[in-house]
């Protein structure tokens, strides 16, 4: 079956296109097509389309339904629950914080609440609910250590309690406990919330098998306690070792670092364990919290170099290579900026500063304000090519956007010319110029300019698709000649304005005899 | 106030009711007057389950957002904090408590942790020397909350993150906890089966740890043997990791939509105002709503529980449907000409109003999603979506992505495209792979390369291994794509994509009939083990099944489900000759742009 679809595939989008996506919410890629898949009756687009109108059937039963506003009484409605117009209902916890704490805020809303005050007396006489059923009352009265660990376990100990050592109680208190519980008895004290003193364990025998015992509870809670402890208690290299062998513990341990935000320990810890990428990562992210440029870039310095895989290394000598230019472009416009002597900042100024934008941002800002710089000039688009080894295709897409939101229509042209040896000039675009097309109609390009791309569209189908939809008539015009397509020629005469050139154009080309139409 | 959650097979008021009872149980603890400072993440959970009205009752007159400095004035003599287990967190409270102590009336501090008391918190309060200022530091197990009369969630963010890439468990320990208190409720559930992943990670399975943990668990609570009727039949345990690919693509149920496009958080949305109209007419134009329309969206709303399930393409009609009744219902007062039948009419006015609120509403949803959904780049973006499912393309660079990423569309979605082709091919080729990195990288920025390690950690983006594609094997054994789809009356699964069925969800229908033997293969090619579990019952307490009585499966998703999953559970449990019916449990709700973004790396 797969085989089949992929051929069918092969052979050009067909009608309805491809892998049936059952649905209306099915998309054809030609416009021709779509019109006449959304009309057929098998596959409907939305019910209330406006063909049968159920949408505003819809719209005309609201308005009815509305009308009979008056003929109830509005404050009767009780056994709706009140929600106020940001849609908290009257009584939820949301929305109790903005009352109980007493900001009266919006007048509107205060309307809400002041309406709303009433309502509480009746949700104060709701009786309370009978329910018996409690978690508590399941595991009340079990006090046997090792029982399910429940709320009511915890309610019925002493307020205040601590879990270890590490609490700092006085020593004092620990005396009405035993002290001879096995490792797997502490943890599932600890497992408790009962206070249980960890620093009987002397041995590093006893210090792993309370490990072991925590980790094979699973709760990460008791399993970080411990390691507290051990870290605390072992000496670096004696924890690394263990934890290589016991992955669990030692996830928990990173992510306890993690969370505690320590930065060193985990390096050495990924160092000792020769995880050596990770190693690279972990130090690569604290990247993320420097704000100061300078510092920023002499920080990525240092990741440079580090064992991160071929490819990330490229990656990361670029990130680090984009943020020195950017910040020699940052000092060097802003300069020229506040001048106020550079005609394209003045008239188009800054919105916001360079640095730690992306490398296609960055390549944008530089066709923007440095489109015509040489080559040995840091700022200048054919720089930033060549050092970050932008493709071609990626760079006259961001060109391209660039210099048509300067409206610079000469740039545009000379992007995609080429000459060949002979000194013939050629119209060449390596992304297609249906995308030039879309890219310049989004930046307000006159319908002269969008009319030659248009031209330039090798595809008929395409062509006639986006001359249709930005009404390059010319172009549609011309095609339909061109396909001796009559019928579809007179079909557009329709859309186009009433007198116009184009209507003239059309007529003409109907009285023709020269045109041997195809219909 | 509940109602909508004991609607279904099993009464999840139950749970709901317990739950709030330890609520009070707390409260009542801290005698006198109270103000509550809430971690604002909290709320909206609690919400699900506690109105202010129970606070209240239990002497809560104040209640305020946590935040920096000063609390607000507030004339009580208990301050209680509501706040998950995090360092930052910590760091807030102490200083509400320092600057606290110099004002004069002493006042009594408490902590309640959400869902779990955390050794390092309280280490960070004592370190910040405010840990003695506490008279009660406990916790409040809300692990499983429930959402619906089906549908239960521990709204854990983290979970599949925690699991997967910092290998931390916790989330799967109260995953397990949850379980626990589930049976406390409902009895033993009998049977369990299980499928997860365990080869990537050396430790092992994550299902079959929940599996060991609810067994060990259950073993240290010997001597008070369980002594209710269960009322779950089996319980299946299934780890997303089995089916990275589902949430990845679109969801096209209503509900499915809502959440892509607007987010459903704690099962409320959020909506542009312009398309709801002012309360009340007079009001009109001069006071324009500014501010987001809220929604509370469960089965508690009829309309809502009928439509949200079904494809979007299935729900204009029903609206148009209701509309017309609604109308005729209204036009019924002039035929009523007696007092008896004015009466009659008027007595039933607050239900046919609520009728027609939410038909409004919804129509209107129904018209923001329309503008979505029939937008060129939601075809495009579902046109590629559905190639990659169905097996076509996969292997190379695709346009359309390309596209996207020019035109620096959101780098989520490119994400979720690139992430989907992956699971599609399983794996990409290098160079393809290679292509797509650098593309995210000179595009959105250089430090995505952490996002990019993650998701290649999670499995979710990694090279292809082995020059080998499993998945169109995985796609004809479990008929995971389907050509003929019926949006309208639907006859399969499928239909919640429009064409694909929700791998995991298969998964589950399969067990029920005719069972996993048939797929063994497929099983082995899917990751983790599979395996079956029994849990003894006394002979009192064996159940016998009436005939034609259906079964009833705990499905628990771990590390997360999405709306169309739940929808293509629920059909299934409508099927007249199905069998089974499904209650589904979750760490979290999710979506697949919710899912990358947890996955994504952000500056601590």
């Amino acid at each position: 079956m797969t085989t089949g679809l992929i051929l069918f595939f092969q052979s050009g989008r067909p009608l309805g296109a491809g892998v049936r996506l059952g649905l209306g919410l099915r998309m054809n890629r030609t416009k021709g097509d779509e019109e006449e898949y959304w009309n057929s009756s098998k596959f409907k687009a939305f019910t209330f389309d406006d063909e049968d109108d159920e949408l505003s059937q819809l719209k005309e039963s609201k308005r009815a339904v509305n009308s009979l506003r008056d003929f109830v009484d509005d404050d009767d409605d009780d056994d709706l629950e009140r929600v106020s117009w940001s849609g908290e209902p009257v009584g939820s916890i949301s929305w109790s914080i903005r009352e109980t704490a007493g900001n009266s805020g919006s007048t509107h809303e205060g309307r809400e609440q002041l309406k709303s005050r009433n309502s509480f007396s009746s949700y104060a006489q709701l009786p309370k609910p009978t329910s018996t059923y409690s978690l508590s009352s399941f595991f009340r009265g079990r006090t046997r250590p090792g029982s399910f660990q429940s709320l009511s376990d915890a309610l019925l100990d002493t307020p205040a309690k601590s879990y270890a050592p590490e609490l700092g109680r006085p020593k004092g208190e620990y005396r009405d406990y035993s002290n001879d519980w096995s490792p797997s008895d502490t943890v599932r004290r600890l497992r408790k919330g009962k206070v249980c003193s960890l620093e009987r364990f002397r041995s590093l025998q006893d210090k792993l098998q309370l490990l072991e015992e925590a980790v094979s509870m699973h709760d990460g809670n008791v399993i970080t306690a411990v390691l507290i402890f051990l870290k605390r208690t072992l000496s670096k290299e004696i924890l690394f070792r263990e934890l290589e062998v016991r992955q669990v513990a030692l996830r928990h341990l990173i992510h306890f670092l993690k969370e505690i935000g320590d930065q060193k320990l985990p390096l050495d810890l990924f160092r000792f364990l020769d995880r050596t990428e990770e190693l690279a990562l972990s130090h690569y992210r604290e990247h993320l919290n420097i704000q100061n440029p300078d510092k920023r870039k002499e920080f990525l310095k240092t990741c440079v170099g580090l064992p991160f895989s071929a490819e990330d290394s490229a990656h990361i000598q670029d990130h680090y290579t984009l943020l020195e230019r950017q910040i020699i472009i940052e000092a060097n416009d802003r300069h020229l900026e506040s001048a106020g002597q550079t005609e394209i900042f003045r008239k188009h100024p800054r919105k916001a500063s360079i640095l730690n934008m992306p490398l296609v941002t960055t390549l944008f800002y530089s066709c923007f304000y440095h489109y015509t710089e040489a080559e040995g000039i840091f700022s200048s688009p054919v720089n930033l090519k060549k050092t970050f080894k932008i493709p071609d295709k990626q760079y006259v897409l961001t060109a391209l956007a660039a210099r048509a939101k300067l409206r610079a229509w000469n740039d545009v042209d000379a992007l995609f010319t080429t000459k060949n040896w002979l000194g013939y000039t050629k119209k060449r675009a390596p992304i297609g110029f249906h995308r030039v097309v879309e890219i310049l109609h989004k930046n307000n390009a006159p319908v002269q300019i969008l009319q030659e791309y248009v031209n330039l569209v090798e595809d008929v189908d395409t062509k006639l698709n986006l001359a249709t939809k930005f009404k390059c008539h010319d172009v549609v015009i011309d095609t339909y000649r061109d396909l001796k397509d009559r019928q579809q020629l007179l079909a557009y005469r329709s859309k186009v304005d009433k007198g116009s050139a184009e209507e003239e154009k059309i007529d003409a080309l109907l009285s023709s005899s020269q045109i041997r139409w195809k219909n | 106030m509940a109602a909508h959650l004991s609607y279904g097979r099993v009464n999840l008021n139950v749970l709901r009711e317990a739950v709030r009872r330890e609520l009070r149980e707390f409260l009542d603890k801290c005698a006198g007057s109270k103000a509550i400072v809430w971690d604002e993440y909290l709320t909206g959970p609690f919400g699900l389950i506690a109105q202010y009205s129970l606070l209240k009752e239990h002497e809560v007159e104040k209640m305020f957002t946590l935040k920096g400095n000063r609390l607000p004035a507030a004339d009580v003599k208990n301050i209680i904090f509501f706040v998950r287990p995090r360092l930052e967190l910590m760091d807030i409270i102490a200083e509400n408590v320092l600057s606290e102590d110099r004002r004069g009336p002493t006042r009594d501090f408490h902590i309640l942790f959400v869902p779990r008391r955390s050794l390092l918190c309280e280490q960070r309060l004592k370190d910040l020397g405010v840990l003695g200022s506490f008279i009660h530091r406990e916790e409040y197990s809300l692990d499983l909350i429930p959402f619906d009369g089906d549908l239960l969630s521990m709204e854990s963010e983290g979970a599949f993150k925690e699991c997967y890439l910092e290998g931390d468990q916790t989330s799967l320990y109260h995953a397990a906890k949850g379980l626990m208190t589930l049976q406390a409720l409902y009895g033993t559930i009998p049977q369990i089966f299980g499928k997860g992943e365990c080869a990537r990670v050396r430790t092992g399975c994550f299902v079959v740890q929940v599996a060991n943990m609810m067994i060990r668990m259950k073993r240290e609570f010997t001597g008070s043997q369980n002594s209710i009727f269960p009322v779950f039949d089996n319980l299946l345990l299934l780890d997303r990791n089995v089916d990275l690919l589902t949430p990845l693509a679109t969801q096209l149920t209503y509900e499915g939509l809502i959440d892509e496009i607007y987010g459903i958080q704690n099962s409320y949305v959020k909506l542009p105002p312009e398309k709801f109209a002012p309360k009340k007419q007079g009001d009109g134009g001069k006071d324009l709503p500014t501010e987001a329309k809220k929604l509370q969206l469960n089965s508690a709303e009829e309309l809502y529980a009928e439509i949200r399930d079904k494809n979007f393409n299935a729900v204009g009609s029903v609206l148009s449907k209701k509309a017309k009744i609604i109308s005729a219902a209204f036009e019924e007062r002039h035929n009523a000409k007696t007092v008896g039948e004015i009466k009659q009419f008027v007595s039933q006015l607050p239900h046919m109003q609520a009728a027609r609120g939410s038909l409004a509403n919804h129509t209107s949803i129904a018209e923001l999603i329309k503008d979505v959904t029939t937008s060129e780049d939601f075809f495009d973006k579902l046109t590629v979506e559905q190639e990659f499912m169905s097996g076509i393309d996969t292997d190379k660079v695709n346009n359309y992505i390309e596209d996207c990423i020019a035109q620096k569309h959101s780098l989520i979605k490119v994400l979720r495209l690139v992430c989907l082709q992956s699971v599609c091919n399983s794996g990409l080729k290098q160079k393809v792979l290679d292509y797509y990195k650098r593309e995210i990288l000179q595009t959105y920025g250089y430090e995505h390369i952490l996002t990019l390690h993650n998701l290649e950690k999670a499995g979710l983006l990694k090279p292809q291994t082995g020059g080998r594609n499993n998945y169109p094997t995985i796609r004809k054994t479990l008929r995971l794509w389907m050509d003929d789809v019926n949006e309208q009356n639907p006859t399969d699964i499928s239909y919640v994509y429009s064409g694909y069925a929700p791998l995991s969800v298969r998964l589950a229908q399969l067990l029920s009939r005719p069972g996993w033997r048939s797929i063994e293969e497929v099983l082995r090619i899917l990751p983790g083990p599979h395996f079956e579990e029994r849990q003894p019952l006394p002979t009192g307490l064996q159940k016998k099944r009436q005939p034609g009585e259906n079964r009833v499966t705990l499905i628990f998703f771990l590390g997360g489900v999405t709306f169309a999953e739940i929808a293509a559970l629920r059909f299934l449990s409508q099927l007249e000759d199905g069998g089974t019916e499904y209650v589904i449990a979750t760490t979290k709700l999710m979506n697949g742009t919710s899912w990358i973004e947890a996955l994504m790396e952000k500056p601590f």
